[in-house]
């Protein structure tokens, strides 16, 4: 019993490492422009396919896939952002939600399109990286390499990513146009560079998340965008949307919450009980554990 | 009663009445998210429950099928008043992901109770929607919106939309507000699952995802937020358009999320925003009077700061 949530337990690590990854371009998104990029999902969907495409029909290496995937939505949710939000920025809110909501089930149908409803899958592991290999931990309970290589990957992303906002100059304007848009483009920033780099660094985490669940769970799907990217909002909601280690800490609770969810025998009702949190936590706390609170003015 | 029934072919008469039920669903999200402003990405849920419902109502205790259609839609209703209590507080996007959730959660708690079939669904319901009981409703949810917006609760509920707090500090009770429509707007969405039910007779979990509650939404972007007129035009077209054309339902939803967009880029107002039903008449039959200068008034007056 005790090794069953161990097991959980780092399962819910590694896939709440990915949730992580994904929740970071829903947070920085929300904190520049105060948008739910509703897309966002489909963005990870696509770069899951991305890499899928790039190992099984061009034969690259996994990590050149794995750069390919995070440029292509690089690129892609910089067009999204220039045709579908840009000119809304003046708008209501509820405008650019509705087009955000547009573009995500114009992606995901696409997909279904282009890929057929099935689920792809991605070729076994240990043709394109390395053979699995499980390792014991204390009490029988066991971690895999693969488990190892994307928590490793999606903690050296976020730690490259906060290094980023902190240190780099375009970081520190990044974070000037979330405090304030309108004083920041004063100050001399180009803000809609600034928009068009927070979606290029956020599409290209969440691609980087697609290719990682490619390849650990194994199959790639046309919706798999949907219900990962709801939960990854979850997750930034959790921790708090527009902080960044609210999404960090987010991702990895909801990943473990979900898994324990599992280990206790609630697995049908998985989804149910990530979106009762979410709820839960909007009323409760809606600014989540990180956030600070916005005081709306009329 | 029935007189128009079986009049035109059976095809014709399946399409207007799925057309009906349409327009009944959208004019319920219409006043939700056109007229008072709030995004629910859930309406199809609360169509789940009324469909549900009236099945069971139906099927299990075999009760007339007007007892059945009020039955889900106050259970409908009920639902929306409890959900919406705590979640319309919340503002926008919050407010959108919360009803989001809450459509979800009801898909998977309904595939695993076995009582109402699971994944299997309910089958079996009586084909009882005919096209006069579909038009009849239609025609009292259209008088009784039209009615809502003319009113002293229409006017605050569009004062809510266009500054929730401008419209409090005028002595808007913005909370109780939001909840009366919201219940009103799911009891209206709880009526047409119950017609729906007994139309398709086959009830699935998975009918009734989120791809159901943007195909609604969808009728009310195109139509014009808030515009009745402009609904009922929306929720006809993209029902009838699909059924004429022959989309596979692949290439709808391709086409449905680029609509979302280009609407919302181009013609946010929609086909007929901020049009009435006596703007629409007074367009169409203006010229039969002298023209006055009151007919030139701009409709839509800017409200709150």
């Amino acid at each position: 019993m005790l090794s069953n949530l161990i097991v959980q337990f780092i399962n819910g690590i590694a896939l709440g490492s990915t949730y992580a990854l994904i929740a970071l371009g829903y947070t920085m998104v929300y904190g520049i422009i105060l948008l739910i990029n509703f897309a966002h999902g489909d963005i990870f969907m696509a770069g899951a396919f991305v890499g899928l495409l790039l190992v099984t029909v061009f034969h690259v290496h996994i990590i050149i896939a794995f750069l390919g995937a995070m440029l292509f939505c690089m690129i892609m949710g910089i067009i999204i952002e220039k045709i579908a939000y840009k000119p809304l920025r003046r708008s209501t809110r509820l405008a650019a939600l509705i087009s955000a909501i547009g573009v995500s089930i114009f992606l995901s149908n696409l997909a279904n399109l282009l890929f057929g409803a099935k689920p792809t899958s991605f070729p076994p592991t240990e043709q394109i990286l390395f053979k699995i290999q499980t390792y014991e931990l204390v009490a029988g309970a066991q971690i895999t390499n693969l488990q190892i290589l994307t928590i490793v990957t999606s903690a050296l992303l976020m730690i490259g990513l906060q290094y980023f906002i902190k240190k780099s100059r375009t970081g520190k304007a990044m974070r000037a146009t979330s405090q304030d848009y309108d004083t920041a483009a004063l100050m001399g920033i180009n803000v809609n560079r600034i928009i068009s780099y927070t979606f290029a660094i956020g599409s290209s985490l969440a691609a980087a998340g697609g290719v990682l669940v490619g390849i650990y769970f194994g199959v790639v799907k046309y919706n798999m965008g949907f219900m990962v990217g709801l939960k990854a909002f979850t997750a930034a909601v959790l921790g708090g949307i527009g902080s960044i280690p609210g999404a960090m800490f987010g991702g990895l609770a909801l990943g473990i919450g979900e898994m324990l969810a599992v280990a206790v025998g609630l697995s049908s009702y998985r989804d149910a009980i990530a979106f009762g949190i979410l709820i839960l936590v909007l009323l409760f706390k809606p600014t989540g554990l990180f956030g600070t609170q916005i005081q709306k003015k009329v | 009663m029935g007189f128009i029934d079986g009049i035109i072919p059976p095809y014709y008469e399946s399409i207007l009445i799925t057309v009906g039920i349409y327009i009944i669903m959208a004019l319920g999200l219409n006043l939700i998210t056109g007229v008072t402003g709030q995004l629910n990405l859930g309406h199809a849920a609360y169509m789940c429950i009324g469909a549900y419902t009236s099945a069971m109502i139906s099927l299990k205790l075999g009760l007339p099928f007007f007892v059945a259609i009020l039955a889900g839609g106050a259970l409908a209703a009920v639902f929306g008043f409890v959900i919406g209590y705590p979640t319309l507080r919340l503002t926008g996007d919050y407010l959108a992901i919360c009803t989001l959730g809450f459509g979800e959660i009801l898909k998977s708690v309904l595939l695993n109770i076995p009582a109402v079939g699971g994944a299997m669904g309910i089958a079996g319901i009586p084909p009882k929607t005919t096209l006069t009981i579909t038009l009849i409703i239609m025609i009292i949810v259209i008088i009784s919106m039209v009615r809502v917006e003319n009113s002293r609760f229409g006017r605050a509920l569009v004062a809510i939309r266009e500054d929730e707090i401008a419209a409090e500090c005028n002595g808007v009770n913005a909370t109780k507000y939001k909840l009366q429509m919201f219940s009103f707007g799911c009891f209206i969405a709880g009526i047409g699952g119950a017609l729906w039910a007994h139309k398709i007779m086959v009830l699935q979990p998975r009918d009734f995802g989120f791809l159901k509650s943007i195909e609604i939404l969808n009728m009310v972007v195109l139509g014009g937020l808030g515009s009745i007129p402009g609904t009922i035009l929306g929720a006809t077209v993209l029902t009838s358009i699909p059924e004429i054309l022959r989309f596979s339902s692949e290439y709808r939803m391709v086409l449905y999320g680029a609509l979302l967009v280009i609407m919302m880029v181009f013609r946010p107002h929609g086909l007929m925003g901020g049009v009435s039903f006596n703007t629409l008449a007074k367009r169409s039959f203006g010229w039969l009077k002298p023209r006055s200068k009151s007919d030139d008034k701009p409709e839509q007056k800017e409200m709150g700061g």
